[in-house]
């Protein structure tokens, strides 16, 4: 199991939850496994190709999975998938 | 000439002349300073009033927004005399009433792909404290093209993100993100709401980057995304990297300036043709009330909203529960919809006209337009 840190913008879609545990051995298959339990997330999460939107960054600690092996990042037990999308308020 | 310190300035930054990491040399960068502050509201009010206090010699603002009572629960450098005033004017005097050696430049104007270049060019750093996204990108834009590094920050409701940007070898705000979201992807920021003390956190976490700077003392968070989360009270950090396609301290992503469409979760154009087709206005929709009309007005903000302010009749059905409740509305029946200023309300609208139902209307501006037209004992929000 990994903790998966989910953002305030998102946790709409996961009632309200700001961490979900969820169980695979990579970060997509983790994504999948939160999509699936939580189906209204998707949207936010992955464009009509099914890839990740590019407002929206995975961390593994913290780590950029962009620059590990995206979505084929390996998750560890214990390991924390940090949900990043950008913000814009300022004022 | 060389810049000297007043004994006026000598006896108002004692605490950081005795500091050996400022010193007469370090006051004097920060005297010697021009940094342009992009906003004076939640992260500018801060920003803006310790920059102004710690010395920095030349403080340049962008905004050319009016003070507002709502803005008050966190732009602290607005006091209530001020509603209604330019926060141009009113930051000014602030400052200066704190620090009446700064030179305040004003550039009461919005930033846009014509005048970002010319703006930016006259200072040494920028401060980014606006509230939508496509000045951020032209923030970052205009940063990376001029060579000025971009202090960034940025919050939503108890979140809050802090970075420097487009310094000569880090990352820009677009290896972070390179596309801003689409327009209704993210939550407006009327409906996200803010607490009114992160922005203080954060623009205090960019104050201290800019004369961090100034100083050339100190570790940056350039290549380091702080978060911060106030519900928790945590900080973390994430590390960043400069776009692998940028490798030489040349940016090959930005070439341009780019005005973005002005968006904060709000579509650009009604999704769908039918969402603007028969809206009816409040005095109409007070008038089907007063003449016993058989509608359903229906009221789709969220129940925290509704406990503000809300009209008489109206069911609290929120926007994000309206596919889940259906049953509750039967197909035949006429419906009205409303919310705060008569967006969210255009895509029930939508939602319920795709899901078969016929007879279903938006009311124009929302319950602020209610209380401007109709009953002004309904407060504003």
């Amino acid at each position: 199991m990994a903790k998966i840190l989910i953002p305030t913008p998102l946790r709409q879609f996961t009632g309200g939850a700001d961490t979900v545990e969820a169980s695979g051995a990579t970060v997509g298959e983790l994504l999948t496994a939160l999509t699936t339990n939580h189906p209204d997330i998707k949207k936010n999460l992955f464009n009509d190709e099914g890839k990740l939107r590019s407002f929206v960054n995975i961390y593994v600690n913290d780590e950029d999975i962009r620059y590990l092996s995206k979505e084929a990042t390996e998750v560890a037990a214990g390991d924390t998938v940090s949900i990043i999308p950008s913000i814009a308020g300022g004022r | 000439m060389a810049t000297t310190l007043t004994n006026e300035e000598i006896q108002r930054y004692s605490r950081h002349l005795i500091l050996p990491e400022v010193g007469v040399d370090g006051q004097i960068k920060l005297k010697d300073a021009k940094v342009l502050l992009v906003g004076t509201g939640g992260l500018g009010a801060p920003l803006a009033l310790y920059l102004a206090a710690a010395g920095v010699g030349t403080i340049g603002l962008v905004d050319f927004d009016v003070v507002d009572a709502s803005n008050l629960q966190r732009q602290v450098i607005h006091g209530t005399k001020d509603i209604g005033r330019p926060k141009i004017d009113s930051a000014a005097e602030s400052m200066l009433d704190i620090n009446p050696n700064l030179k305040i430049v004003k550039h009461e104007v919005p930033l846009t792909s014509e005048n970002a270049k010319e703006i930016v060019e006259q200072y040494d750093m920028v401060a980014d404290g606006t509230d939508n996204f496509p000045t951020r990108y032209l923030v970052n834009d205009v940063c990376v093209l001029t060579g000025k590094p971009n202090i960034y920050g940025s919050i939503f409701r108890f979140e809050g993100q802090a970075s420097v940007f487009a310094t000569d070898d880090g990352p820009c705000y677009r290896c972070l993100y390179p596309e801003p979201p689409p327009p209704g992807l993210v939550p407006s920021c009327a409906e996200g709401g803010v607490l009114g003390i992160l922005p203080g956190v954060i623009g205090l976490i960019q104050a201290t980057e800019v004369v961090k700077m100034i100083l050339g003392i100190g570790q940056t968070l350039q290549g380091r995304l702080m978060l911060y989360d106030a519900l928790n009270m945590k900080f973390r950090e994430l590390k960043l990297r400069r776009n692998p396609d940028c490798p030489s301290g040349k940016c090959s992503v930005v070439k341009d300036l780019i005005d973005y469409k002005q968006f904060c979760g709000i579509p650009e154009a009604p999704p769908a043709p039918v969402a603007s087709t028969g809206d009816l206005e409040v005095t109409e929709v007070k008038s089907m009330i007063d003449s016993g009309e058989d509608f359903i007005l229906v009221d789709v903000r969220e129940a925290h909203e509704y406990q503000i302010a809300s009209i008489p009749k109206a069911t609290l059905i929120p926007l994000g529960q309206l596919p889940m409740r259906l049953s509750e509305l039967s197909k035949d029946s006429n419906i009205v919809c409303h919310c705060k200023s008569g967006m969210r309300s255009a895509k029930a609208v939508d939602l319920l006209k795709q899901n078969g139902y016929t007879r279903v209307r938006n009311m124009k501006g929302g319950i602020l337009a209610w209380s401007d037209k109709v009953d002004s004992s309904v407060p504003k929000y």
